[in-house]
């Protein structure tokens, strides 16, 4: 009895908590010596998906997915924000270490949220199965420039040794995401300028995906993008438009010309 | 792990090209309530592959959910009722996924799926 009026205690402490906060408690995130804790990284993320919440709500996701998922800390957000009750949505959440997915675990039950969590090397086993199902997938890859042995080390170094630019694991990412992004499929990446954002969105252009730089903050360490990416059909038609002859080469150079123009005003208009 | 989970795994092993429904084995099942959401299984529904999830379930130690269903079958309360218990709400807490060609084990443990390949594997 004592117990069953303990645990009502409990539940209600933190149903009221939840019904405070939108994204997770810092206090509430669990932690372990081999996991990355959320810095400025993870909430540059978050932030841009609080930024983007009316949005969200109105995108009505059904599957919404979280490639390292860490410590728990974003993929817990985004459940809270997009409202754990009600939302019916399928949360799942991918970590290659397997400390991480655990930590995963013990945050989502602080917060009273579920996901699916998946020990496995970015969606490796659910690529068939999952394939353009995705509606929100979040990413906040390893993007830090490291010497490329440091790549694919277990534990901690896993959450951001990115190889060379940072942009070894990024560029096994974003294959795969097209391949899980459903039709109406948004992707949120977290970048750093020294794995050269702008190449990136051109390079998911080529693919069909419009991009919009959503979030850019400068830290005292490095300079931080967040990076939406959706399927757009007049991208998609003006990249099979622009493949082959020389004089569509012209062409691309000069729409690639405009872009720039296009991706340095959006810098300019989301700057801080 | 819930079986709309076990429902998305496939043998990733390099070189297996049938690797899916993986069989489960069970050493730990829990059930887990949660909030019924009709929008969310019709969803769902069309991702579903059946005879998979009506197979796990019966592994699992729940056999009422028919061996076939179609879309119409979604009118139904009593079957609705059925379809999001099986999917939601029982867990394979402990045990594993054996990949249907090579019967490698993929062992779970706390309701995660440990899906990490050995080197030779990749």
């Amino acid at each position: 009895m004592a117990l069953n009026f303990q645990w009502l205690c409990y539940r209600s402490l933190t149903v009221f908590s939840n019904m405070l906060s939108t994204i997770a408690r810092i206090n509430l995130v669990s932690s372990h010596p081999e996991v990355y804790d959320p810095c400025d990284d993870s909430f540059a993320l978050v932030d841009a998906l609080l930024a983007d919440r009316a949005n969200l709500l109105e995108h009505h996701p059904s599957i919404c997915m979280e490639i390292g998922c860490g410590s728990g800390y974003v993929i817990t957000s985004l459940a809270l924000l997009l409202g754990k009750e009600d939302s019916g949505a399928y949360y799942i959440a991918t970590d290659i270490n397997p400390h991480a997915v655990r930590v995963t675990c013990e945050t989502l039950l602080a917060h009273g949220c579920h996901a699916e969590v998946v020990n496995t090397d970015i969606a490796s086993g659910l690529e068939k199965r999952l394939s353009r199902s995705v509606d929100v997938m979040v990413v906040n890859p390893p993007y830090v420039p490291t010497p490329e042995e440091e790549v694919g080390r277990h534990g901690i170094a896993s959450a951001w040794a990115g190889g060379e630019n940072g942009r070894s694991v990024i560029d096994k990412i974003l294959p795969v995401a097209d391949k899980l992004l459903s039709d109406k499929g948004w992707l949120y990446l977290v970048t750093l300028t020294a794995n050269n954002p702008l190449e990136l969105c051109l390079q998911m252009r080529k693919k069909g995906y419009a991009s919009r730089i959503i979030l850019q903050r400068s830290t005292e360490e490095e300079s931080l993008h967040v990076i939406k990416f959706w399927r757009d059909l007049d991208t998609l038609l003006e990249a099979n438009e622009c493949m082959g002859t020389e004089q569509n080469r012209k062409w691309t150079s000069y729409r690639i010309h405009a872009f720039y123009s296009i991706f340095h005003m959006e810098i300019w208009e989301t700057e801080f | 792990m819930r079986l709309l989970t076990h429902n998305m795994l496939s043998s990733n092993i390099k070189g297996v090209t049938n690797g899916f429904p993986l069989r489960i084995e069970v050493e730990k099942v829990i059930e887990k309530e949660v909030d019924f959401n009709i929008d969310f299984l019709r969803n769902m529904f069309a991702k579903i592959e059946w005879k998979a999830l009506a197979e796990a379930s019966r592994t699992m130690g729940y056999s009422e959910l028919p061996d076939d269903a179609e879309s119409s079958m979604l009118d139904s309360d009593e079957f609705l009722r059925k379809f999001h218990h099986a999917l939601l709400e029982l867990h394979l807490e402990e045990g594993a996924l054996v990949c249907p060609e090579t019967g490698r084990k993929f062992p779970v443990n706390k309701g995660i799926p440990n899906m990490l390949l050995h080197e030779d594997e990749v």
